[in-house]
Formats: C-alpha cells, sequence, structure tokens
C-alpha cells in the first residue's frame, strides 16, 4: 500500500465517467436490431454505467487495489482464517485455456483432462481426512456445511428416524453452524465450553438424546486447542444415535497428523480457501468439499467425478438417486478446485504433515514470545494449535483501551489485525494465526508491535484508541452507514 | 520444503522460546491412538517445471466451436479485466472487515452494487452470492421472509426455469418446508401462457419469472408480474445479466415492478471454466433490503469528514445473528464480481447493449439457417434472446450432438433428459463471439450429420 | 448502573410495561439494554391489529453491533406503534422509556402482569449480567 495516495483523485467510477466516451475496441461492432422483439419487452433507457476509457479504467482499479491490505502485501495471522501464501503457480496453471474454455456442459470426452484433476482431488482429499467418500460441488464452507447437515437429515429421514429435531453446537462455534442447522430445519441446543478449552462433557451428556440429530463440532476448536476427549464425544454421540459433523476449518493445524475419519466424524467440509491455499479474493470464492463415513456415501451431493478405468465421467441423481442433489448449477467453483488441486499436487504427501508441523511452531512461538511481553492467553495451560487465543481484558478494564484498538493500531504498524471478537466467549480477544508459510523475522517484527502497542496504550491510551493515522482513511462512522444508507450511487439528479 | 521459509537455526530459535525440544512435542496433546503415520494415497510431490508439465498436457486438445448455452456463456473477456483481478492486492485480500485496510474491496464492491441496481432498475444489490442457482433458492426463501401478507410457503416455478436452478432450489428450501409448485409453459410459444393462469391461485408466497427463460424465449414479464402482485405474491425475476442492455429492467415489469431480482452473473467478463467459480447477483428495493442475505456495503465518512466504505446490515448475518441469520452465507464471490466490475466499466451501456444486440442477431440468423436443413425445424414461435431450440426428425438428439462435436462442433445443449415432451430437441446459443464463417460451419456440420445418420438408418 | 424507573413493571429479556388506561399498556425495552446494545440503526415493528401472547417474539431492534428480539412482556392484541422510530432509531438511545416506547397493546390476560419484575428486582437482575 501507497500511503501517499491522493486520495483527491479517487472518486466512485461513475464520477470519471463523461458522456460519450466507449471503448469500442473492447465491444463487438454494431448490428442493426432485427425488430423481432416487442416494443413492451424493450428497455426505454440504456442503463446507467461508467463511460470511461480503458486508461482510465485500469487506473481506477490499480489505485482501489493499492487500498487494500493482502497477504502479498502483508502478514494477515487472521485467525480461522489461514491466510497462507497462495502460490502463483496454482494461478497461472488454472488458468490456461484448455480449462477455462472448457464448458461445463460440453461433451465429457473434449473435458478428460479437466476431469483427471477433479477426480484425483477427491482421491486425495478422501486420503488427507480419513474419510470414505467425498464430493467437491459446496461452492464454500457453509454450502459444504450446509451439504453436510442435509445429508444427516437424509439420513435420518431414510431410516425412518424422523423424531430427532435438534442439532447441538458448542458455544464457542462459528456463527454458521447454528444458522447451518436452522436452514436444515433443526433446533440449536448451545453447550458450554470450560475453562480450559475443552467441551464440557457432562453439559453434553445432559443435552443429548433421543431427539439429538447430532453435533457440530470444530477440532482443533475455534478457541485454538485440541479436543482431546474427542473418541469419547464420538462414542456418546453415537451411542444416542445421533451423528458428528466436522467444521474443517481449522484443518490446517492437523494435516498429515490426525484425520477427522479417525476421530469418528461422519461428515466433515473443508474450506479449500484456507488449508488448501486457493485466494480469498476479497471475500471469496471458496470452495467447501465434502466428506462422509460409510453410512453417508449414498446421501453425497451431485455431481461427482467417477472413473471406470478408461474414462472420467459426471455422476448424476440418476447414478445416486438418493443424494440430497444439487448445490450449483453446475459443478461447483472449478477453478477453485484446479488450483488446489496443484497446490496438493506440489505439496505431496511429505508436504502435508509439514504444513501443520510449521503452522504449529509459528502460532506456538509467537505465544511464547507475547506471553513473555506481559499478554494474558485465553487458555494458558494448553498447547496452541496454528492459533491461539490473546484476551485484552484487562487492557480494555484498566486502560480502556479495547481489542478492537489494538487492532486498529496494528494496521498502522503495517500488519493486519488478528481476528477480534471471535469467539464470542472470550472477552476483548484476538484470534492469532500466523500460518506455516511466514519467516521467522515477519513474526518478530509483529510481536515487536505487539509490546509497543501495549506499552502505548499503558501510556497514551487517548492515541491508541484513535488509530488508525496513517492508512488512507481514519476510523468510520458505521452508525451513519446503517442509518443513512447509500448502498448505490445516484447522478446527482436523481439522488434530492 | 515447498512454501515454508525456516532454516534449521529459525526453528531451533523457536523451539528454545517455546521451551520444548522438536516440533512433534507440540501435538502432544493428540491421542497418540489418533494419530497417522503417513498420507500413502496422495501422490509424492511434484516441482513447478513437473506440474507445469503435467498441467499443460492436461488443458491441451483441439477447442471446440461451442454453441452451448444453457446457463453459460461464452463472450468476449478484454484482456485488462483478469490482468487487474490477479493483482496480489485484490487476490490474496481477505473479506473486508476491517474497513480501514480494505477500501480497495469495498469501494469495489459499491460500485459493483451501484451498476447491478441501475442495470435491474432497483434500488439495492448485495455483494454476490455462490451462483445464478443458489442465489434463486436464496431469493426463494427470502420472499418466504419478506411477504408479510402472506402466511405460505408455496412458491410458484415455471417449467421454464433453468432445471438445475429449479433442482438446486429445491435441494435447500426443502427442509424448511418451502414447497415449489411447477408452473407448466405453453407448448406452441414455449413460455407461460397468461390468459391460462388461474383466476384464485390461493395463497401464495411468490412466483419465479425467467427471462429470457431456458428455452430462450421471452415472457410476457409485465402480465406475469400484474398477475402475481394481484394476487398477493411477491415477484422473484431471474434474468440473464447481458439481456438486461436490451430487455425492460425487472424493476420496471408490469406496474410495479419485480420485488426480488436475481441471476447468474458470469457473462459479465467470467470465463466458462468448467462451471465455476461464476457469482450470483441479487437485487431488491430497500424496503426489502433487510430480508436480503449477504453481504452489502455502504458510502459513509471517518471520523475527519471524508468519505470512505465498511460492511453495513451486518446484524443480519450469520456471525452476528447466528441462528436467526438472514442465512447461512458468509462469502461473497469477491475475485469474480471484480471481473464483473471492471467488465461493465470497460463496456459501458453501449457496448453491453452491442455485445446483447450481436448475440441477438447471431442467434436470429443461425436459428433461421439451421432450421432450412432438411429434418431439422424449430420448436417454439416466440421472440428469443440468445438461445433457441430446434427439434431433429428421425434421429436422436445426442447422436446429432456426438457427430458434430466430431467434427469440432459443441452444437447445443440435449433437451430430451428433461423436456421428453418436446421430442429429440437441441438448446442452441450463438453468443457475439461467434462470426458468419463460424455459423456457416455449424450449419455444413450439422447438414452432413443429419445426411449421415440418416442415411445411415435408411 | 443504568436507570429503571419505579413506575414501570420490566421482564428478565428487558422489556419494560406502562400502565396506561384500562387494558392498555406500552411497551419498550430498559435503558440497560440499549446501553448494550448500542446506536440504534432499525426497529421492526409489529403490525397494529396483530395478536401476540406473552413472550412471542414481537419486534426486532437492531443496532450496528446486533440485532435482538423483543418478546411481548404480555398476551393481548397490538393498539399502535411508535412511528417515529422509522424514521429515528435513536430514540430509543436516547429516551428509552419515554419518547423511544415500541408499542401499545390492549392485554387480555391482567394476571401476567404478576409474573412481572419489579424496578429493583430488574436492577438486581441486570446488575448481575454487567460484564
Amino acid at each position: 500500500m501507497s500511503y501517499e495516495i491522493n486520495n483527491q483523485q479517487d472518486g466512485v467510477i461513475f464520477d470519471k465517467s463523461h458522456r460519450g466516451r466507449s471503448n469500442p475496441c473492447q465491444a463487438p461492432y454494431a448490428v442493426e436490431m432485427s425488430g423481432t422483439i416487442p416494443a413492451t419487452l424493450l428497455r426505454k433507457v440504456p442503463p446507467i454505467l461508467p463511460e470511461v476509457s480503458e486508461m482510465q479504467t485500469v487506473r481506477h482499479f490499480t489505485r482501489l487495489s493499492q487500498k487494500n491490505f493482502s497477504i502479498d502485501t502483508h502478514f494477515y495471522p487472521l485467525g480461522s482464517c489461514t491466510m497462507k501464501y497462495n502460490p502463483r503457480a496454482c494461478n497461472t496453471l488454472a488458468m490456461l485455456p484448455g480449462f477455462l474454455g472448457y464448458h461445463p456442459l460440453a461433451p465429457v470426452e473434449t473435458g478428460q483432462g479437466f476431469m483427471a484433476c477433479m477426480y484425483e482431488l477427491q482421491e486425495i482429499l478422501k486420503e488427507v481426512t480419513g474419510m470414505k467418500e467425498v464430493s467437491l460441488t459446496p461452492m464454500a464452507g457453509a454450502q459444504g456445511e450446509f451439504a453436510g447437515m442435509a445429508m444427516i437429515r437424509a439420513y435420518h429421514d431414510a431410516r425412518g428416524d424422523t423424531a430427532r429435531c435438534e442439532v447441538i453446537c458448542p458455544d464457542a462455534a462459528h456463527g454458521t453452524n447454528p444458522a447451518t442447522a436452522v436452514m436444515c430445519g433443526y433446533k440449536v441446543k448451545e453447550i458450554p465450553t470450560k475453562a480450559d478449552g475443552d467441551i464440557d462433557i457432562d453439559a453434553l451428556k445432559a443435552a443429548i438424546g433421543p431427539q439429538t440429530a447430532g453435533i457440530m463440532l470444530t477440532n482443533p476448536s475455534t478457541v485454538g486447542v485440541f479436543e482431546r476427549r474427542i473418541t469419547e464425544i464420538a462414542k456418546i454421540v453415537h451411542d444416542a444415535g445421533g451423528l458428528l459433523y466436522y467444521d474443517g476449518a481449522n484443518l490446517n493445524a492437523i494435516l498429515g497428523k490426525v484425520r477427522p475419519g479417525n476421530m469418528g466424524f461422519d461428515v466433515i467440509h473443508m474450506n479449500l480457501h484456507k488449508t488448501f491455499s486457493t485466494p480469498h479474493g476479497g471475500g471469496g470464492p471458496g470452495a467447501g468439499p465434502v466428506g462422509v463415513s460409510e453410512r453417508l456415501i449414498p446421501f453425497l451431493p451431485v455431481p461427482m467425478v467417477g472413473y471406470d478405468g478408461e474414462q472420467y465421467r459426471w455422476l448424476t441423481k440418476k447414478d445416486r438417486p438418493q443424494s440430497i442433489g444439487r448445490l450449483s448449477a453446475f459443478a461447483g467453483n472449478a477453478g477453485v478446485l484446479m488450483r488446489a488441486y496443484i497446490y496438493a499436487r506440489l505439496l505431496g504427501r511429505e508436504g502435508m504433515p509439514r504444513v501443520a508441523e510449521y503452522s504449529t511452531l509459528n502460532a506456538n512461538y509467537i505465544m511464547a514470545e507475547l506471553q513473555k511481553k506481559g499478554f494474558d492467553l485465553a487458555f494458558p495451560s494448553r498447547r496452541a494449535t496454528h492459533e491461539f487465543i490473546v484476551t485484552l481484558k484487562r487492557q480494555a478494564k484498566t486502560l480502556d483501551v479495547s481489542a478492537m484498538d489494538f487492532a486498529k493500531r496494528l494496521l498502522d504498524y503495517g500488519y493486519h489485525a488478528p481476528t477480534t471478537y471471535f469467539p464470542l466467549l472470550v472477552p476483548e480477544c484476538f484470534l492469532i494465526e500466523p500460518t506455516e508459510t511466514e519467516d521467522k523475522s515477519t513474526l518478530d517484527g509483529f510481536i515487536d508491535a505487539m509490546g509497543k502497542i501495549k506499552h502505548e496504550a499503558e501510556t497514551q491510551a487517548e492515541m491508541v484508541k484513535a488509530a488508525p493515522y496513517t492508512l488512507p482513511l481514519r476510523r468510520l462512522d458505521d452508525v451513519r452507514a446503517a442509518r443513512e444508507l447509500d448502498i448505490v450511487w445516484r447522478p446527482r439528479e436523481q439522488a434530492e | 520444503m515447498p512454501f515454508i521459509p525456516h532454516t534449521e537455526n529459525d526453528v531451533q530459535q523457536m523451539l528454545a522460546s517455546i521451551g520444548v525440544s522438536d516440533i512433534e512435542t507440540l501435538f502432544d496433546e493428540i491421542p497418540a491412538e489418533l494419530r497417522i503415520r503417513s498420507l500413502d494415497k496422495v501422490p509424492a510431490g511434484l516441482n513447478e517445471m513437473e506440474m507445469s508439465r503435467l498441467m499443460r498436457a492436461r488443458a491441451s486438445g483441439p477447442q471446440p466451436l461451442c454453441f452451448i448455452g444453457a446457463g453459460a456463456y461464452e463472450h468476449h473477456i478484454p484482456a485488462a479485466i483478469w490482468e487487474i483481478v490477479t493483482r496480489g492486492e485484490f487476490y490474496s485480500a481477505y473479506t473486508p472487515y476491517q474497513a480501514e485496510a480494505s477500501q480497495g474491496t469495498l469501494q469495489l464492491i459499491y460500485e459493483y452494487q451501484s451498476m447491478m441496481a441501475h442495470l435491474t432498475g432497483m434500488e439495492a444489490s448485495n455483494a454476490s452470492l455462490y451462483d445464478g442457482a443458489s442465489g434463486l433458492a436464496e431469493a426463494v426463501l427470502m420472499a418466504v421472509r419478506a411477504n408479510r401478507q402472506s402466511k405460505s410457503k408455496r412458491i410458484l416455478m415455471p417449467a421454464t426455469v433453468n432445471p438445475n436452478y429449479c433442482s438446486v432450489a429445491q435441494t435447500i428450501v426443502e427442509n424448511q418446508g418451502i414447497t415449489l409448485e411447477l408452473l407448466d409453459y405453453e407448448v406452441e410459444t414455449g413460455c407461460i401462457d397468461v390468459a391460462s393462469l388461474p383466476s384464485d391461485p390461493g395463497d401464495v408466497a411468490a412466483l419465479v419469472i425467467p427471462q429470457p427463460n431456458f428455452f430462450g424465449v421471452l415472457e410476457d414479464v409485465n402480465a406475469l408480474t400484474d398477475w402475481a402482485h394481484t394476487h398477493g405474491m411477491l415477484v422473484i425475476a431471474s434474468v440473464n445479466p447481458t439481456s438486461l442492455a436490451l430487455l425492460t429492467p425487472p424493476g420496471e415489469w408490469g406496474e410495479h415492478g419485480a420485488d426480488i431480482v436475481c441471476g447468474e452473473g458470469q457473462p459479465l467478463g467470467v470465463p466458462l471454466a468448467g462451471g465455476g467459480p461464476y457469482f450470483g447477483f441479487m437485487c431488491c428495493n430497500l424496503k426489502h433490503v433487510r430480508q436480503m442475505p449477504g453481504r452489502i456495503v455502504g458510502r459513509t465518512v471517518d471520523v475527519d469528514g471524508k468519505d470512505g466504505f465498511t460492511l453495513t446490515l451486518q446484524a443480519r448475518e450469520q456471525h452476528i445473528r447466528r441462528s436467526k441469520a438472514t442465512s447461512n452465507i458468509c462469502t461473497n464471490q469477491g475475485l469474480v464480481v471484480t471481473a464483473a466490475t471492471i467488465y461493465m466499466t470497460l463496456l459501458g451501456a453501449q457496448g453491453l447493449q452491442r455485445v446483447a444486440s450481436v448475440s441477438h442477431h447471431n442467434t436470429q440468423t443461425l436459428c433461421e439457417q439451421l432450421s432450412a436443413i432438411e429434418g431439422v425445424s424449430p420448436v417454439f414461435t416466440s421472440p428469443t434472446f440468445h438461445e433457441f431450440v430446434i427439434k431433429f426428425d428421425g434421429v436422436k438428439a445426442a447422436d446429432v450432438l456426438t457427430a458434430l462435436t466430431a467434427k469440432g462442433v459443441l452444437g447445443g445443449f440435449n433437451l430430451s433428459d428433461d423436456y421428453p415432451a418436446l421430442g429429440e430437441a437441441i438448446l442452441v446459443c450463438a453468443t457475439e463471439t461467434k462470426t458468419a464463417e463460424d455459423l456457416a460451419l455449424y450449419c455444413d456440420a450439422l447438414a452432413a450429420v443429419m445426411g449421415e445418420l440418416k442415411g445411415g438408418a435408411a | 448502573m443504568s436507570n429503571a424507573p419505579s413506575h414501570l413493571k420490566y421482564t428478565k429479556s428487558h422489556e419494560w410495561v406502562e400502565s396506561m388506561l384500562d387494558d392498555t399498556y406500552r411497551i419498550g425495552i430498559s435503558d440497560h439494554a440499549q446501553d448494550l446494545l448500542g446506536d440504534m440503526v432499525f426497529i421492526e415493528l409489529p403490525e397494529v391489529g396483530q395478536a401476540l401472547s406473552a413472550s412471542d417474539e414481537c419486534a426486532v431492534v437492531e443496532s450496528v453491533k446486533a440485532a435482538s428480539d423483543v418478546y411481548s412482556p404480555l398476551s393481548g392484541e397490538v393498539l399502535e406503534v411508535n412511528e417515529a422510530l422509522v424514521e429515528s432509531p435513536d430514540l430509543v438511545n436516547r429516551d428509552p422509556y419515554v419518547d423511544g416506547w415500541l408499542f401499545t397493546i390492549k392485554a387480555s390476560d391482567a394476571g401476567e402482569l404478576d409474573e412481572l419484575l419489579t424496578a429493583d428486582q430488574y436492577i438486581e437482575l441486570s446488575s448481575d449480567d454487567d460484564h
């Protein structure tokens, strides 16, 4: 980011528009309309879109890009998001013309190379998770969750076991978990987390029963620790007739070390934009493939890729009649899957456990160093996994400097803030996830900045509370944004 | 080690700081019986050169001439678009939760929302959903929430909506007790016959109106919208964004306009890429904006009064509202939306209108040319946008398509599975990317194939 | 500690109830609740004529930080809603007990009032959940 940007030049693209300017080189030649479309169906006034040159376009959007933090420009220790380096080869090779030009409904004979990549990715993900079968189609983690819960429902329904109406979630769960359970027609029962970060097993035993369809867990959990009694939990849930859903948000921490399949989970979703390093793209697209144990295989969402030893082809509802059905118009975010496949092949079987090892090493190192600098850990008796939680509750109480203030001040030091205020059960928290791709000197720089901000908070709290100072903008008025909604640009004469 | 920068020296210093002797100790909280030794079925790692060779081989092969549409359309993508989209600052940024450090992404989404609102004739747009099909499912859920007059969970879904969209909507809404009731089309025209609609449809939450419909045919959207509103339904428009440069925007349909507009954004600068990533767009008017799922960016000011952008109306979303959220969705298709925003900027209204009219023109021409071939005839009489349906007499559509593929032409999408009543019919699309020579090549190939197949059958 | 006028009754979920004429009661959210939620940006009100049972979800108060359901303290029919909140949701922050009222209800079971908390009971309860 270049802080010296002259903001006066940087209105919205519509401000740069001049009537009559166009880019004929990018558009086809004009043709006469044939007149077969009735006038009542034709547009009367053209849409208001910018009228700018190609160079204005390129300059405008290039300058916008410079107002972003990104992995390529900044350390981004955002907990639960796995902001690791996105290898360039994954992008370049996924964007070969032969892949980009492939129509999703083209005959499979014309796309065997593409299909081979998808099939092999299914196989790799099966091995990595220890599940029996994988479907790649969910387009994001939340859609993978939906697919998982819909499969659990389909499983119980297929057995005529229709009285199960509740899903158990830990109070620390990601917000999508309860939202997903409701989308699948379930009620949510929350259970508490103990002071050491593990689930309260007594509370689980009290909550579970013949009404329980399943439980949604993340392991390592959202509080950054490994759930040590997972085998016992799996037994309790299975004995009650429920199934276990695994939220793969934190798969990076255990890649090649331990597998959800071995822990007793029945269905899992993976976030390929986390563990398999596909780009976050400013908020998508992601990919959320699902893997299942034996009993859920018939219910996987379609299409999947099948291989008979000679040809790869799409498996649809015809092949898999008990499937929960389709989740996307075609086969999910194929281009994202392609990037994940390339990443998996570059890492290979030796590279995968190293992901877990070095992301865990980096997290434990920052944790140790921050503790030495006097920061409070949320779970000091535990190992960090690939992430851990610092709580700034003491600073908030004694200095009136909140986690949000710390976060904003970190931006001034050139570090993206860690995840703040998640999980909700730890007050004033920072969830810190450095990932394996960062080197020691970057981590040291971050640790040093945290120490300096702590000192600033103790000596000049007001200054920290008004940060940031060095970015294109200072703190934004969220209340005004919501009360005086301005979400669509309008020309002046229309706006009034 | 691929993508891991640590030197042995770094590792030793870090372990010393933590106070453990080796990395393995950091995993000592995982029960030993759960640990695995290796991932045997994952292939050994390749270096970039080896991987590049493998992928180039897999991406190679002839690139046939594509006349398939059916929800994914081949349009020209200006070179500047993906050059900018793949800049690291867009490509590798996260969701813009820290507004001050994400003004690029946030302003871009605001500009995107503005363009989509103007294109559809609506007051508001979200920052996008996964794709057109799941967007329609979200629109159905939204309509049930937003229609306060109706207690019903019934939705009228024309059979002329893309069948894959219908099945996605079914998968996503069925667990919430919502029913999708199929509305049939008229066999002559290929669209819904407004006159045949019931005068008392009962309590229904919403009517879905596709424009153009799956057959490429233009529906009588004005009459349909008014009929739905008369009966207390909301109107969900499922539209093609390119077509809106030519066609009445949903905000102006009938007396009061559509209530929710959704559709597939892929035609706006996004490559076919085997089916994704694409994006779904969704627009509505301000009175329903709090029922709309997905992210929304708003313009505001910072403490110094400078204009800036931030996520707004977040209280509706899953990370705050949890089990009461409008949807479990927590991404938009950010990078793909970046491409679409640059596409609309580069083309402008005039360029987009040209893309739409040349596509329409090519489609008209091709339909006339193909229909002149013996044994080939058009199926519907109504005007179309950039797709049409033709059927074959005496030969299987599947056989025709296979034979065309062998001649380097992807002739269209076979409708005989989804719409057996149409006979041996296919759906054909010719966008602005097709030249007069391409159309002639298709005609010659089809004429030859018809001759061969009929000759073979005789 | 935030204020809770003694002539009002309260619920555990932070609504207040004011007795008006006959069986009519006015309902809003407490000063403590508005303080926890922060700056209001939108209030979704019930519909006039809507029949409510006690503890039904009947309104949503939305701030930048959170959207929270309001539960009806009493059963009955909604008589009137505070239209001023549509334009000025911040009235709930500035004056939660007078100008920031949400709706009035014609109660069908006056006995439900006995279930509600007094100001002292409410203050004691809400000071417990101060973090």
